[in-house]
């Protein structure tokens, strides 16, 4: 595997790392918002 | 045929986003929140923008079992060639894992979150347009546009029953108006653009049964498009401003499908008629919802008169 790949990969993985991070944070805030607004019914 | 091109290299994200057909994903949204808005009611903003966020997620997981599914015939169409499993930027199994994945996350937080009958419709969408239309009827019958037309119209019911808790006449008719719509919205496209669905063995109509038939067709669709899309003034779903607006889109829809009916496609065609007819059609939906919106807010707020079904 020659630098530039090693490179890549790790710019990728890093983005998906970050991207997948932020889905999942915003999981927490909207489950926590439902569970919020549900408890009120 | 060839076949997908190995992948080494993880994909990039921007590839599975691209998977959920961001495009179509956007109708999908309007006419949704369309319907959550319409439907008598309130819901938690919350819970509304779950429900919409649901639909879009289904709808985008369905799209990624679709191309899934496909792959090996997108690569052999021009305009899908460069999709990410066909362009061997993603590995078919992720695509498969990514679509099951968005797919039941869909249905399992509509169902906690908003409303086990919209999660239930929902899930039936998915399955309807990921089995039913892509794997079994698409390639087997000139007649998938109208069958996958019906994935398509389930968006605007299911914010409805995401709000009402159930299914009435209303978010029917709301499903039958974009049921009746895709057909000569799509067809119409389909005359103008040269696609190579029938290199790929996908029986498309004006391959199929000619032009001539596919042109009477997109007709009679637009015939029975007018009643469908005025009956929920008329049922009293609806307001006199839907109505009106119905009336006048409707009718305006049907004059442009005319010249598309009856004529014959000459050599150097311009296809000017059917090229007008598709920008309208779009047009027709988003003009169509918004009516029906801005009727039902006005009527909930009491500045215009009208019952709410």
């Amino acid at each position: 595997m020659s630098p530039e790949e090693e490179t890549e990969i790790k710019r990728r993985q890093r983005s998906r790392n970050i991207v997948l991070g932020s889905v999942l944070l915003f999981f927490v805030a909207l489950f926590y918002a439902i569970t919020i607004v549900r408890m009120g019914d | 045929m060839r076949n997908a091109v190995a992948v080494t290299l993880p994909a990039d994200w921007r590839d599975f986003f691209a998977l959920t057909k961001p495009r179509v994903m956007s109708l999908v949204i309007f006419t949704g929140l369309c319907g959550l808005i319409a439907a008598p009611g309130s819901i938690n903003p919350v819970i509304g923008f779950t429900a919409v966020l649901c639909i879009a997620l289904g709808a985008g997981g369905a799209a990624a079992l679709n191309q899934w599914w496909e792959a090996d015939l997108d690569a052999g169409m021009k305009r899908t060639a460069s999709r990410p499993l066909p362009a061997g930027r993603l590995a078919r199994g992720d695509a498969l894992a990514f679509g099951i994945i968005l797919s039941a996350l869909s249905v399992i937080v509509m169902g906690l979150g908003v409303h086990w009958l919209a999660a239930g419709l929902l899930a039936v969408s998915i399955f309807y347009y990921a089995v039913i239309y892509t794997i079994w009827l698409k390639p087997r019958t000139p007649q998938n546009i109208v069958i996958g037309g019906g994935a398509g119209a389930f968006p605007p019911m299911i914010g409805w029953v995401a709000v009402t808790g159930e299914i009435t006449l209303m978010p029917v008719l709301l499903f039958a108006i974009i049921f009746f719509w895709t057909p000569p919205h799509f067809w119409a496209l389909a005359l103008f653009v040269k696609s190579d669905y029938a290199k790929v063995g996908i029986p498309m109509m004006p391959v199929v049964a000619g032009e001539r038939s596919t042109r009477r067709q997109i007709l009679l669709y637009a015939l029975v498009l007018l009643p469908v899309a005025i009956a929920p003034w008329l049922v009293g779903g609806a307001g006199a401003f839907y109505g009106g607006a119905a009336l006048v889109l409707s009718l305006s829809f049907l004059a442009l499908t005319l010249p598309v009916a009856f004529r014959v496609q000459t050599k150097e065609d311009a296809m000017l008629p059917e090229k007008r007819l598709f920008g309208f059609s779009i047009v027709y939906l988003f003009a169509l919802f918004a009516a029906l919106v801005a009727d039902r807010v006005a009527a909930a707020q009491g500045w215009i008169q009208g019952s709410i079904a």
